[in-house]
């Protein structure tokens, strides 16, 4: 009788999230691999299966060269800044004695809570070649020569989305690292001052070392995340124009999926992505090991 | 404190100097733009073909009429703040007894429940989101053939039930993990004075859990609050919009019309709400999301 309650109780308990999860996520993932290998437009039932054709199409489609290289780009660019920027600001939140601190902390990590469509629409104001907040200051220095077309101009669109993707992930990062610095017993910092190691010795020889396991979990954080937010911030702000210059992986297969119904395709991309994205993470994850450093 | 600053060959002054300007600078790029929006947003539509640095000539408050009533933000508002609760109060009732369970009781499918959902943190709804719409849409083909009309496409519960369940993996990992770190004393107490599952559970239990369910209902807030590309999918018609997909509509509608003003009271409009909560509970946020790692 009691087993039978108990058992009873687990049921119940885990059977709504087992249920609304095997729905709503694990059938949609199989469905992502199962339908790249049919060929299936529109909303007709017709289905193909076509093998891996939907995959060589890609290989040869320079559109998709055209989004793999943006995205490749934003993950290099954002993570490098992102990390520096947000190393840095850490260890001076941190490390340093500084008036206001708590609101230097909170500052920067607004970006993050607010909405994609938000932050791409002040850009979209910052951006703007005749009204914006960024042309106007850089009219003070080059006079009122023609305006830059930062989100208009197939070479520097890319670059506008990084910077905005930058400006939104800075403040998120740094109080990640924040955390773990403060994990850091004070005596280290202590006996390296007296031996006479100045701020960025320490910061090369304790600060890092000791927070590294730390950044190499966001380092995986760092490709995942950036695929997706640029897809988030493109689809927002550009919409993968000019032209599809600014497309990235995801915004190219939604396009390809959901705009133009190529639902074999554009799984096919998704499901490229998803196997680069990994395959990303775990070189990264090996190329960055270390031995662990106990404090 | 002397010997620090020799490898800059710099006067500590000069440094702390230095170092206050590199906050200052971020804290500014961060502060000014969003700033000019709300100032922007009580401008007249002719202010905006000047400098746009200058100040207001007045509170042109009409930009807010504007945006809730003709740009229809104030029913996007309703839709918004009607998927949030729903989709919250689902995914609390349904995470929280499931976290429970997976963490403190033994069964035979548990590994492999507790495996699937932590391989769920990688999954990321934006690979998913075609092939959630593609069900739901077979679903609607189906139901208008039986009884002739649809029902899963532009449905707010059915966008709620699948916020809910996105934000499952992430939601269990974090209340799991807490459940996992309490004393057996707690339930054994409860069973010897005859408690049955059910009552110990939702009694002694789930009150305990109460901070880590609150930084739960934080952070899927702004999740569910932000979120607009499972929106736009599951949601195509006009009136059924939640407030991150109006704006972007109003974004469009701007680049033709032209119509700055009500643009900027709708932007207002939208992040008002997260920021008067972030404020308010900032340093929980914080603490809590380094508490459970990252989601995003």
């Amino acid at each position: 009788m009691k087993k039978k309650r108990r058992s009873g109780f687990i049921i119940a308990c885990t059977a709504p999230a087992v249920i609304l999860f095997v729905i709503f996520m694990i059938i949609p993932t199989i469905d992502v691999f199962r339908m790249s290998l049919y060929k299936w437009g529109g909303y007709t039932a017709e289905k193909t299966f076509v093998g891996f054709e939907n995959f060589k199409k890609l290989s040869q489609n320079p559109k998709f060269y055209q989004a793999f290289q943006n995205s490749v780009l934003l993950i290099v660019i954002v993570t490098l800044v992102t990390f520096c920027l947000s190393l840095v600001f850490a260890s001076i939140l941190s490390r340093e004695k500084i008036k206001g601190q708590n609101f230097f902390r909170i500052v920067f990590y607004i970006p993050n809570i607010l909405s994609v469509v938000v932050i791409s629409a002040i850009f979209s104001a910052i951006y703007d070649p005749n009204q914006g907040l960024l042309n106007s200051v850089l009219n003070l220095f080059r006079g009122n020569k023609e305006p830059i077309l930062w989100l208009g101009s197939q070479k520097l669109v890319i670059y506008s989305v990084a910077i905005a993707m930058v400006w939104q992930a800075v403040g998120y990062y740094m109080v990640m690292y924040m955390a773990s610095m403060s994990n850091v017993p004070e005596s280290l910092y202590e006996s390296a001052s007296l031996e006479g190691a100045g701020r960025i010795s320490q910061f090369f020889s304790i600060t890092l070392p000791l927070v590294w396991t730390n950044i190499r979990t966001t380092l995986t954080f760092f490709i995942i995340s950036t695929i997706n937010m640029s897809f988030l911030m493109v689809k927002a702000m550009t919409n993968g124009g000019p032209d599809g210059a600014s497309n990235v992986f995801l915004s190219y297969m939604y396009q390809e999926a959901y705009t133009n119904s190529s639902y074999g395709y554009g799984m096919a991309i998704g499901v490229t992505v998803f196997v680069f994205s990994f395959a990303l993470a775990g070189i990264l994850n090996a190329v960055t090991r270390r031995e662990e450093i106990e404090f | 404190m002397k010997r620090e600053n020799r490898e800059f060959g710099a006067s500590p002054g000069i440094v702390k100097f230095f170092i206050y300007l590199v906050l200052a600078l971020l804290a500014v790029t961060i502060l000014v733009p969003v700033a000019w929006v709300f100032v922007a947003s009580i401008k007249e539509n002719a202010e905006f073909y000047r400098n746009p640095w200058t100040i207001p000539q007045g509170f042109h408050y009409q930009n807010f009429v504007d945006a809730w009533q003709t740009a229809n933000m104030g029913e996007y508002m309703l839709k918004s703040v009607l998927v949030t609760a729903m989709a919250l109060a689902l995914l609390v009732v349904i995470a929280l007894p499931a976290s429970y369970v997976l963490a403190r009781f033994k069964f035979k499918s548990r590994g492999l429940w507790n495996a699937l959902f932590m391989g769920g943190l990688f999954i990321n709804v934006n690979y998913i989101v075609v092939p959630i719409f593609l069900m739901l849409n077979n679903g609607d083909i189906f139901l208008r053939k039986a009884t002739g009309s649809p029902f899963f496409l532009n449905n707010l519960f059915i966008l709620s039930l699948v916020y809910a369940s996105t934000a499952l993996p992430f939601t269990i990992y974090l209340l799991s993990g807490y459940f996992k770190s309490l004393a057996r004393d707690y339930e054994e107490a409860a069973y010897v004075d005859g408690a049955g599952y059910t009552y110990t559970m939702v009694r002694v239990i789930i009150p305990m859990a109460r901070p880590s369910v609150v930084t739960v209902i934080l952070f899927n807030f702004l999740a569910f609050w932000n979120e607009y590309i499972i929106s736009m999918t599951l949601l195509t018609r006009q009136e059924l919009k939640t407030l991150p997909v109006g704006l972007m509509n109003l974004m469009a509608a701007q680049k033709s019309a032209v119509q700055y003003g009500q643009l900027y009271a709708g932007l207002v409009i939208v992040m008002l709400p997260t920021l008067i909560l972030y404020m308010c509970v900032q340093k929980k946020l914080t603490q809590g999301m380094t508490m459970g790692g990252l989601k995003g």
